[in-house]
């Protein structure tokens, strides 16, 4: 109580020195850089102001539309297999929950780049799997450089982000609407379609969210598990960018993919607050 | 009221970690009855609930509903719709959608919904609240929206845990007769959980009293109230002096040292016996004439009346009485015959009915507690000075 009087008017005067460092933050990494990416997207190497990086772009039709394509199917096979794992996992013991959440989380106590390596041994023409097949008498199969494994490669990497945030919201349920909801006669698949599926848009929300980002934007697991074959957004931007030192097509496509995240994040925004249309 | 039973639990027991929660309840609810489970927290009413609406199974005994077992039927599945203790209205539904919840699960036809839902919320007077956000809305009306959700689908019976406890005084007044009205109007069964003896007391046609897993006593308000049949009863449903007493002959009774004539009969001679007199059952009189005499203690006003402790012999008794008499006077009671109840010694027996606590321990606890509002008040005193002295 005797804090609180002090403090209200003082905490008044500083509030500007107590949001400074985030302000400070806020602008040299979010904001310079941007206006950076901007500039360099509008300008040739001589800094003029040109739309040819722009309109150049029409050039990457193909990296576009399979970056698009690979990262919504990498999204949609996360979630399918998250949303029900996230469900049953609620329904298992406290401790049963917890150890799950760990195994869940430990691969992303694991770097990126060493995960990645450890998939291409195991996909390999001479990897783990193939070795296993041709031991079977089988042929060895194409498994490394195809979409499907740069697709797998991202589900894997970013399953955990898609189960977390629905396992939290699934988690928080009051289980007395679950009563409700079987009071009033919904048995157990009703149950799921018309109280347990709405309130756990808001997880789905930002689980599509947290996949979908990093999968569109990926040129690590492209480049591992496409064997350099399979370009993504992001490999190009990295090619212009350490190969060609083009920064300006660099920063064109990079802000491109940025323009492609921030639709996506409306859309989704828009999804999860329109209470009417999620209800069936 | 019709005769015909709707429920019945026949033993039921139910234990959690090995712990006996419910203890062999047997009770049956009449067709169109208001029933009221009373009992303190933690007795087993919110269980007892549970059995009835299926989402609890009893380890051993029967729940029959309409003449047959019920015991696997789940919840979905029964004609018994309940009050949660915390509404659990669904927050992604507005009011509309929450009221319809049931009747769209069961595929009414939509303009069949619009009718019924509308004269639901007619009924819990939420007229026009249709497109609110159930967040949007006050305790008292989210209350009615419950209310109105669960009747929808024409419940033949509605459980309703202490559904007004969350209310204001009030407001909780308001819902009572509202609640009592609905249940008239729609003649259907209510099994209604309180804590509150009172509400018990006004609403219901049936009391059952509940403690520590068992069902201590059924029946109507003023068989509980007049005839208890322990001190746990005596003691939780209104105001009661409990006297160890000893049955002298049919309809004679002796406790606080002297003799009384009452009109209880059917003990043993000599038997050990509770004995209840409300506090409003005893006259004061002048100390030549009295029964019994003893010291005031105390003196509370209440209103209507006053409450005063009188001290009998080192026993406390509290006396409703609309004189004032002051502290320290020596008066004297008188006990009429049919004021004296007599009940049989129970596992409560010298636990209950001595106000003792009223007078000096209640004092010394006061004590306390003014030093400790003392200090708060001067707490409160320094930060005024100190802010002002800020500004
Ligand atoms: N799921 C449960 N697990 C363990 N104990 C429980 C559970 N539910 C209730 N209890 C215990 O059962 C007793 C009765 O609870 P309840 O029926 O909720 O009482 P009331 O509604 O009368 O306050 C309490 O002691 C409570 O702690
Ligand atoms: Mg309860």
């Amino acid at each position: 109580m005797n804090k609180r009087t002090h403090s209200a008017p003082r905490r008044r005067g500083l509030s500007f020195l107590l949001d400074a460092p985030y302000v400070l933050w806020s602008a040299l990494f979010i904001v310079i850089p941007l206006v950076i990416v901007v500039f360099y997207s509008f300008t040739d190497a001589e800094d003029n102001f040109t739309f040819e990086n722009i309109s150049a772009i029409s050039n990457y039709g193909t990296t576009i539309r399979i970056s698009i394509e690979y990262s919504v199917i990498a999204t949609l096979i996360t979630l399918v297999i998250s949303y029900p794992f996230a469900y049953f996992m609620t329904k298992t013991s406290a401790n049963a929950q917890r150890t799950q959440m760990l195994l869940v989380m430990l691969p992303m106590w694991m770097n990126l780049l060493i995960r990645t390596y450890a998939w291409m041994n195991i996909l390999e023409k001479n990897g783990i799997i193939n070795r296993f097949i041709m031991l079977l008498g089988g042929d060895p199969l194409k498994l490394l450089g195809t979409p499907a494994a740069v697709i797998f490669g991202m589900v894997y990497n970013y399953l955990p982000y898609m189960i977390l945030p629905i396992y939290t919201v699934m988690s928080k349920l009051d289980p007395s609407l679950l009563d409700a909801a079987s009071d009033l006669g919904s048995n157990a698949f009703q149950r799921i379609l018309r109280v347990i599926f709405p309130l756990s848009v808001p997880g789905v929300v930002s689980g599509v969210a947290m996949v979908f980002v990093p999968s569109i934007s990926t040129f690590y697991i492209s480049q591992k598990l496409g064997s350099g074959k399979i370009l993504l957004i992001g490999d190009t931007v990295e090619r212009f960018i350490k190969t060609s030192y083009n920064y300006n097509m660099g920063a064109a496509l990079s802000l491109l993919l940025m323009v492609i995240i921030l639709v996506c994040m409306f859309v989704m925004n828009r999804f999860s607050s329109d209470d009417e249309e999620i209800v069936v | 009221m019709e005769n015909n039973i709707i429920i019945e639990l026949k033993n039921i027991s139910v234990s959690f970690d090995g712990e006996k929660i419910l203890d062999s309840i047997d009770l049956y609810i009449r067709d169109k009855e208001f029933v009221t489970l009373l009992g303190p927290s933690g007795c087993g009413k919110t269980t007892t609930l549970r059995i009835i609406g299926g989402f609890l199974q009893p380890e051993g005994g029967e729940v029959i509903f309409d003449g047959k077992k019920i015991n696997g039927v789940p919840a979905y599945k029964r004609q018994v719709n309940t009050i949660f203790q915390r509404y659990a209205l669904f927050p992604h539904l507005n009011v509309f959608d929450n009221v319809a919840f049931g009747l769209k699960v069961r595929k009414v036809p939509k303009n069949v919904i619009a009718d019924k839902v509308a004269e639901m919320l007619e009924l819990v007077n939420l007229k026009g609240f249709d497109k609110r956000k159930v967040s949007s809305l006050s305790g008292g009306q989210q209350q009615r929206v419950a209310i109105a959700r669960a009747l929808a689908i024409d419940p033949k019976v509605l459980l309703l845990d202490e559904p007004l406890a969350a209310l204001d005084l009030k407001l909780r007044k308001d819902m009572q007769n509202e609640l009592k009205n609905i249940q008239q109007k729609l003649g259907i069964t209510f099994i209604y959980v309180t804590h509150d003896q009172e509400e018990a007391l006004s609403m219901s046609d049936t009391i059952v009293v509940m403690d520590s897993g068992k069902i201590q006593q059924i029946g109507s308000p003023t068989d509980v109230y007049n005839e208890p049949k322990n001190a746990f009863v005596a003691d939780f449903i209104g105001e009661s002096n409990i006297l160890d007493g000893v049955m002298l002959r049919d309809k004679f009774v002796r406790f606080a040292g002297a003799d009384f004539v009452c009109v209880d009969s059917g003990y043993s001679t000599n038997e050990n016996v509770d004995v209840v007199i409300r506090p409003e059952d005893v006259d004061v009189v002048s100390p030549e004439k009295a029964m019994l005499r003893g010291d005031v203690t105390n003196v509370t006003f209440k209103g209507v009346y006053y409450e005063i402790i009188v001290d009998i012999k080192g026993f406390k008794w509290m006396i409703q009485t609309t004189r004032f008499y002051e502290v320290g006077q020596t008066i004297g009671l008188s006990i009429e015959p049919n004021a004296i109840h007599i009940m049989k010694k129970s596992e409560y027996s010298g636990k209950f009915g001595d106000y003792s606590s009223f007078s000096e321990e209640y004092d010394t606890l006061d004590v306390n507690t003014e030093e400790e509002e003392d200090t708060e008040t001067q707490k409160i005193d320094d930060e005024t000075e100190e802010g002002l002295s800020v500004e």
